[in-house]
């Protein structure tokens, strides 16, 4: 489903900062990879390179979802596409309702496949449902999107966004970061509920804890803007247990 | 720079100039006398200059120039005028003339209105104690010119006094008709003790328009005041609005402004009882050849009252905006709070925005802050959205009415917020 080969980015205000230097991934229909990895080490950067954001300027390599180019789309065509990205760091838009905003998105990528729109009614049925499956109370859904949420609250509602938008290709920055072991649970129910057949994720975590909820097919570690070890759940194991250091040294970096 | 006595000396002329071939309207005594003395206060004042530190950021010369210039007429391709559903009492102006065969009657149960040519002609009147008097004093601390100007010679407007609560907004529509119109209108409210109603204003009214309203809002009693400055482009205009406040007294009042090569709105609002609640805001949406000034005044001189300025702007293709707001607190206003905020949206280099915060304060026991920004669209904003798949206008659009959201909020009843962030929707589709 995703195919990324030996993919080079660096800072387009500064190509002298390379960050990705040759990463290579393929990720199948229905598997979950969690890519973990110290600090620094490119995975947002990651993320971002294939959500299309402004700023870095791809030097080599390729992304491709079912075979589609990747790189060579808008923002907004990669999510309708079926690409996500839970964002490490959810953005406050002050003056949007987190409904409006909701509806927005899923009605503009229904009008890029070229379905039909949902109705209000269909809509708040959908997200009634999948609201009480995270525990988001309505005043969450009324507030403007992600303002004066807590951190658990942010993380809670990029998965309610992925929930409501259905996407093929879940990618989650550091989902787990800043979340209470309630709170923790929670976000994982709500991502195992969407494992399928047919639906992928990229789970990129600083931690093993969360892997313990959502449990991987394939483990990655990342330096320095590359893969340098891939194997099974029990490679997490390993770096909660001697941290990334044998890790990085068995690698020779 | 020029010395003071020499400006002075030529916005005097100016003014001279100006009154020379125009004899004061007729009227009863009572207004006689209001603009006589009017008249004799521009004269001493003079016309407003580019070079007073008040004009710095507006030059005021299409709005003192002995003609209008002509401005075509907007065709609004069938767009119903904003408050178009609402039951209202409609009281309609075409080039800044009373129309009374387009108007509904001017009755309704608490409520008294007047058109200013009929009561011209009486010899008393109860409007005789504001007409011009909320302007005279609104000469303090800056001089308004414009205003005295208008209270000389406006011929037509509305004296409305609100006695109860009236069932229905009172709607003063403002049409035009004639490209080379160059109206003066000057309205009198005064809401009684307890009263409250809403004026809802609308219409691009005139090429060249000078309006005054002097409000006074007496104890406890309550007033909405809603305006549309749309939408024709080639309009220059000053609008005055004066406001005394009682004792519990409230006023909210919104300006949306779109369109227009040189508007310049001017709040003055005195809260002159204790426990009184002024708030003024504004929506600009400026493209092209636009420059649009508000300029507010507020002054607390009773104790623990409460007043909010919230202006926005959108600017681009050379639009330029302006804010310039004071806060004064009198050393009687202890426990004011005061809130002024000035933000402008700037959607392309050519845009610009000049702004004027000013706190002036002589209690010790106040609350009062005030803030002033300038950006652009935040891109990880936009980033967030598309890509969670809205296209980029659609991202864009939404966050330009987020920006706007929180001036609009200031409407107290929401339906009116709702036609207006409408009309600023449909507004930007239609400039793509
Ligand atoms: N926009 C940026 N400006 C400057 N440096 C950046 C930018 N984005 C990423 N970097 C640098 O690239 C490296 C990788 O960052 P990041 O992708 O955030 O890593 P990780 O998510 O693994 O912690 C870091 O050294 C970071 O400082
Ligand atoms: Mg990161």
């Amino acid at each position: 489903m995703l195919e990324i080969k030996n993919l080079h980015c660096d800072l387009e205000e500064d190509s002298e900062v390379k960050i990705l230097k040759g990463l290579s991934l393929t990720v199948n229909p229905g598997e979950v990879h969690a890519i973990m990895g110290p600090n620094g080490s490119g995975k947002s950067t990651l993320s971002y390179v294939l959500s299309g954001r402004d700023g870095y300027e791809v030097t080599e390599g390729s992304a491709m979802l079912d075979g589609a180019d990747l790189l060579e789309m808008e923002p907004e065509e990669r999510a309708a596409a079926g690409l996500f990205l839970a964002f490490q760091y959810p953005v406050e838009i002050p003056g949007v309702g987190n409904m409006t905003f909701l509806r927005t998105a899923v009605n503009a990528q229904r009008k890029a496949r070229g379905e039909e729109e949902l109705s209000a009614g269909e809509f708040l049925k959908l997200l009634r449902a999948k609201a009480k499956e995270l525990q988001i109370d309505a005043d969450m859904l009324k507030r403007p999107v992600n303002v004066g949420f807590s951190g658990g609250e942010k993380k809670r509602n990029e998965i309610l966004q992925m929930a409501m938008l259905e996407p093929r290709m879940c990618i989650l920055d550091e989902t787990d970061s800043g979340l209470d072991v309630d709170a923790m649970k929670l976000v994982s129910d709500g991502v195992n509920a969407l494992r399928a057949k047919d639906r992928a994720f990229l789970v990129i975590t600083h931690y093993q804890r969360l892997l313990n909820h959502i449990k991987p097919d394939f483990v990655h570690i990342m330096h320095d803007g590359r893969i340098i070890k891939s194997g099974g759940p029990e490679l997490a194991l390993e770096v909660e247990e001697n941290g990334y250091g044998d890790l990085l040294a068995e690698a020779g970096v | 720079m020029m010395p003071r006595a020499k400006l002075k000396a030529q916005k005097v002329e100016a003014a001279e100039t100006l009154l020379a071939e125009r004899a004061l309207p007729g009227g009863g005594a009572w207004l006689r006398r209001a603009r006589e003395a009017a008249r004799a206060r521009l004269v001493e004042m003079g016309l407003p200059s580019k070079r007073d530190e008040y004009w710095r950021y507006t030059d005021p010369r299409r709005l003192t120039a002995l003609e209008a210039e002509a401005g075509k007429l907007h065709d609004t391709q069938g767009e119903a005028p904003v408050f178009d559903g609402f039951d209202r009492l409609k009281i309609v102006f075409v080039d800044g003339v009373f129309d009374a065969d387009a108007s509904d009657a001017l009755a309704m149960e608490g409520v008294e209105i007047c058109p200013l040519a009929d009561a011209a002609g009486m010899d008393l009147h109860w409007a005789r104690d504001l007409y011009g008097a909320l302007e005279a004093r609104g000469q303090a601390p800056v001089e308004r010119p414009l205003a005295s100007l208008n209270t000389a010679y406006a011929t037509e407007g509305l004296l409305i006094r609100i006695t109860g609560k009236p069932a229905k907004p009172i709607s003063l529509i403002y049409q035009r008709s004639d490209q080379q119109a160059d109206a003066i209108l000057h309205h009198v409210i005064r809401v009684e003790d307890g009263a409250e109603a809403t004026v809802l204003e609308n219409g691009p009214m005139a090429s060249r328009f000078n309006q005054v309203m002097e409000v006074d809002i007496a104890e406890g009693a309550v007033l909405h005041h809603i305006r549309a400055q749309g939408r024709d482009h080639e309009r220059a205009g000053a609008a005055h609005l004066f406001v005394r406040l009682g004792a519990e007294a409230q006023l909210k009042s919104f300006t949306l402004t779109a369109n227009g090569a040189l508007i310049r709105n001017e709040a003055v609002i005195w809260l002159d009882g204790a426990d009184g609640s002024a708030h003024i805001a504004g929506a600009t949406v400026g493209d092209g050849a636009f420059h649009h000034d508000d300029t507010v005044f507020v002054n607390h001189a009773a104790p623990r009252c409460e007043s909010r300025q919230v202006f926005k702007k959108v600017l681009r293709h050379g639009a330029v905006g302006v804010f310039q707001g004071k806060i004064l607190v009198d050393q009687v206003a202890q426990l004011t709070d005061g809130y002024q905020i000035s933000q402008s949206l700037l959607l392309d280099e050519d845009a610009q925005f000049l702004a004027k915060p000013e706190l002036e304060i002589y209690a010790d026991d106040v609350k009062c802050s005030h803030g002033s920004t300038s950006g652009e669209i935040d891109p990880s904003q936009l980033f967030y959205l598309r890509a969670r798949g809205l296209p980029e206008d659609q991202a864009k659009m939404l966050l330009v009415l987020a920006f706007l959201a929180e001036a609009l909020e200031e409407i107290a009843d929401p339906a009116y917020a709702d036609d207006l962030r409408d009309r600023l929707e449909a507004w930007l589709k239609r400039r793509g």
